[in-house]
């Protein structure tokens, strides 16, 4: 039997959806409201949202986060900004023009319907954040200040200095905190989601591990919200925290829920490079720098050498032995190219040797221009803080020595698969902001990242998950059910085997090897050939992971190896997922680059001038679809569903930049 | 380059805690401070002992989990830096580093290095937010704020919630925390109709949570990896001293 992938996506013309679905969406009288609860795992844009706001209407409300405090999840690191149509600008920005941009930015990949309902409800995010006091940057006369993302021609991103999703999240912090307050929100933290359990085929619960104590419970309610982030902590090095995980996605997806479309990983153009195998994370440099910033490496590969062993420097390559190739290849988009394309760039040009940083692999990102036309003063202002970190991490001053960057793996579109009302297939769990599949298709822009978690969690999840709680018989399964204690013993189990492994190697070295070899080969650009390497490889990994590994301690108390020890035994087995999905999506699109099915100068498509050689080619014949895997067993391939992808308002089209 | 660490090392809340030394060795010069810890503990971990116990996440200077004080100073000496973002390259080969938790009543130690600051959460649920519901809002650009109280309230708004205030308050006291939140909303628009209530009802959470009162002594600013200003403090004095006064004639 294949999964049932009904979209819900309602009828009507598109710009009415989602008037028209709220409209026919169930409602719970106020009081009613009281008897249900929810259960809301992450406590970021997505999650703390979904939290604070489901309590608002009434609903009793337990939010869970790892962290010591809801404050610190994630979504705090953001930098640039985050996208709506509010076209304060007048540059002829419109809800169709951002719902279209995120569309052509995903490379057709994503569902139409939930793009436009996300499109709609960015206005209302920045009034919701405005009036809980979050401090946007402003212009002279008092009123919001706008910049420009990749992937765009408007200038429709609102920030605060490069701190946006700090602002933000603690502006979902408060409004969570305020109804943690009056009692509606139960907040857990430092505590983590081990497995979701399933009653007769409903999500009614997750058992979590307290991990001050170790006690691991059991925790019932008429829903669960999953609201985990990404999973960019597979390939060990990447721009999350370190904590990031899979877990509470891949519990779901072990117990029924389908994981869609894995293969769609972002790596972000601009990034500190890495330096060495002690390196425990990659830091971002936001997109915004590339406003103003300059991306350039030498023309010929003998100045890249010079430049890599130290013998002359950035300043001393003239102007005509520079080659800004963003701005050479896509002039109309130049340094602000969609990041698929821009990390690609960079790529190549390191490929062929013009490589600037001494692992050859690093462009200069440039402020020199910038600085020599708006002075000092005004750059520090707009991106003063992100030139500190940079200094801070690299010993080098931006201000007089070109940045060095490279591409690093930061976000992940793919995620667990969800219908129109943010429902997983499995009824009951629903899924927002980066855990789930729906809204970026095959590669995000810029700024999009905070919009989508605080429109699933503040104005699309409160509305449609009653329609599911609408028929329900509010706490109707309680933690005394058999389903409970049968979760609670395997984890308990597990948490046993981890503990008395008893092995030679520790939680990070096989966390390493993962991560390198997912990056090697299910990185940047990948091959059937490097895929099916690493389909061979990650099972041996796992195995001796299981036999090998040392958890220091035991689970009565703070552990942190065992914790990093279950989330890296869940990437072991996610990695395959992610291969599977890369290898069996035969075209390139977005983040996904096969090098099997790209442009080549015999294309149609290259001779008459549409595209170049080189840029990835897709395949919409066979793969205008949402790829959902459902779980078979550990080790067993995971079993495809295909979700077709309709386009009724967008025409499908090679994806330009130039 | 090689260290030598002097780490406090302390199993639980209830058992009493000790300093053990550890060496640092070949650490790569570009290491972080954390990352420098990371290589330790690995070491440990291969020898078969129980690696140190540290709170940390985004490891970009922004989440605030990461703690630690290093060599009596709260995020070390670099002014301006979180305990993540200290660089192995501001210490001399041979450096002898003396590594504890940030100290304070209302922190108690959970394990090593690890401090519960849940307090903190605390006197954030007494009042620091605005109190509108998710789609009360008026149109964002409805209320035009200057720049300059924006860019005011902006920097106050950075605070972290990493602790190190407390840790280097001779009296544990958070004035500097409390205050740049309630500087941070009592200033704008959107704040200003739940400004005296906040100043009483955070002031009254900070004591309740057992932090001390301020001296004025300007460590916290001094230590505070965002330089949140001590000018919030004397804001908060001064919202605290007037909404106690308007209560009372109330």
């Amino acid at each position: 039997m294949s999964l049932n992938l009904q979209s819900a996506v309602p009828s009507g013309p598109i710009d009415q959806k989602w008037t028209k679905h709220k409209m026919e969406s169930r409602l719970i009288n106020p009081t009613n409201k009281r008897k249900y609860s929810v259960i809301v795992v992450g406590s970021g844009l997505a999650g703390g949202a979904a939290a604070a706001t489901l309590s608002e209407l009434g609903y009793g409300v337990k939010c869970f986060c790892y962290q010591d405090s809801p404050r610190r999840a994630h979504s705090i690191a953001a930098q640039g900004g985050i996208n709506a149509a509010k076209n304060y600008q007048n540059d002829g920005d419109s809800v169709s023009r951002l719902f279209y941009d995120t569309i052509k930015g995903g490379d057709f990949r994503s569902r139409e319907a939930n793009v436009h309902r996300l499109a709609e409800v960015s206005v209302g995010i920045i009034d919701q954040c405005v009036s809980q006091g979050v401090p946007f940057a402003r212009e002279y006369g008092g009123l919001l200040d706008n910049r420009s993302f990749g992937g765009t021609q408007v200038k429709r991103t609102f920030y605060a200095r490069g701190q946006t999703g700090q602002q933000l999240l603690l502006g979902c912090y408060q409004a969570l905190s305020k109804e943690i307050s009056n009692g509606g929100v139960q907040m857990f933290s430092r505590t983590e989601m081990l497995d979701l359990v399933v009653v007769d085929g409903h999500a009614k619960g997750i058992i979590v591990r307290n991990m001050v104590t170790g006690e691991v419970s059991a925790h019932a309610a008429d829903a669960v919200v999953l609201a985990t982030g990404g999973y960019g902590n597979v390939f060990y090095l990447s721009t999350n925290a370190k904590g990031c995980n899979v877990m509470a996605a891949f519990r779901a997806h072990k117990r029924g829920a389908a994981f869609a479309n894995p293969c769609y990983t972002q790596i972000h153009p601009t990034c500190i490079p890495v330096s060495g195998d002690y390196q425990s994370k990659l830091t971002l440099m936001s997109e915004s720098l590339r406003n103003d910033g300059r991306i350039w490496v030498p023309t010929r590969s003998e100045l890249a050498e010079k430049i890599r062993s130290g013998e002359i420097s950035a300043g001393d390559i003239s102007e005509e032995d520079r080659d800004y190739y963003l701005e050479r290849k896509y002039p109309s988009f130049g340094n602000l190219s969609p990041r698929d394309i821009a990390s690609r760039s960079a790529k190549e040009v390191c490929d062929e040797g013009r490589g600037i940083a001494p692992t050859g692999l690093g462009v200069f990102l440039d402020f020199r221009d910038a600085i020599d036309r708006d002075g000092r003063d005004s750059i520090s202002a707009r991106y003063g803080n992100l030139f500190e970190m940079y200094e801070k991490i690299k010993g080098e001053n931006p201000y007089s020595t070109p940045m060095q960057i490279f591409p690093a793996v930061h976000y992940t579109m793919g995620g667990l698969w969800v219908d129109y009302n943010l429902m997983s297939n499995l009824p009951g769990l629903h899924v927002a902001g980066e855990a789930n599949f729906s809204d970026h298709g095959a590669n995000r822009l810029g700024a999009s990242a905070l919009m989508q978690g605080l429109a699933d969690g503040y104005f699309v999840l409160p509305s449609t998950i009653a329609n599911y709680l609408a028929e329900q018989e509010p706490g109707s399964v309680t933690e005394s059910h058999p389903e409970f204690s049968r979760c609670l013993e395997e984890t308990n189990t597990r948490i046993g085997n981890l503990v008395s492994a008893n092995g030679k190697r520790s939680v990070d070295s096989f966390h390493r090897e993962l991560g390198l070899l997912i990056w090697d080969k299910c990185g940047m650009a990948r091959s059937s050939e490097g895929l099916e390497y690493a389909l061979k490889r990650i099972p041996e990994i796992r195995e001796e992971f299981w036999e090998n590994v040392r958890v220091p301690g035991s689970g009565a108390q703070l552990n942190q190896e065992l914790e990093k020890a279950g989330r890296v035994a869940d990437f072991l087995e996610f990695g395959e997922v992610l291969c599977h999905d890369a290898l069996s999506r035969e075209e390139s699109c977005g983040g996904h680059f096969r090098l099997e099915h790209q442009f080549g100068e015999d294309d149609p498509e290259v001779i008459d001038g549409r595209t170049q050689a080189g840029e990835a080619k897709r395949n919409d014949e066979d793969f205008c679809h949402v790829s959902a895997w459902e779980h078979t067993g550990v080790g067993t391939k995971p079993k495809l569903t295909r979700e077709p992808l309709v386009f009724e308002n967008v025409k499908l089209s090679i994806r330009s930049y130039k | 380059m090689n260290f030598t660490l002097k780490v406090w090392r302390q199993n639980d809340g209830d058992s009493k805690g000790h300093i053990e030394e550890y060496p640092a060795e070949n650490i790569p010069i570009e290491a972080s401070f954390l990352e420098m810890l990371d290589i330790v503990n690995e070491k440990i971990i291969g020898d078969g002992g129980s690696p140190i116990h540290f709170d940390h996440d985004c490891r970009e200077g922004i989440c605030g989990m990461c703690s630690l004080t290093i060599n009596g100073v709260p995020h070390g000496r670099e002014n301006g830096t979180t305990t993540c973002q200290l660089h192995m390259r501001h210490f001399d080969d041979g450096d002898t580093i003396w590594i504890e938790p940030f100290r304070a009543g209302a922190f108690p130690v959970i394990r090593d290095l690890v401090v519960d600051r849940s307090a903190f959460d605390r006197i954030i649920a007494a009042g620091g937010y605005v109190s509108v519901r998710t789609g009360a809002a008026p149109d964002a650009n409805a209320i035009p704020i200057t720049k300059e109280d924006a860019d005011h309230a902006f920097d106050s708004a950075t605070c972290i919630g990493c602790g190190a205030c407390v840790a280097a308050c001779k009296n544990s006291s958070a004035m500097l925390f409390v205050s740049a939140k309630a500087s941070h909303l009592n200033h704008l628009p959107q704040g200003a109709p739940e400004k005296d209530r906040r100043a009483l009802n955070m002031v009254q959470a900070m004591d309740e949570a057992g932090f001390g009162n301020c001296s004025n002594h300007y460590e916290c600013e001094a230590v505070c990896p965002k330089s949140i200003s001590a000018d919030n403090v004397a804001k908060l004095n001064r919202d605290y001293a007037a909404a106690a006064v308007r209560k009372a004639l109330a």
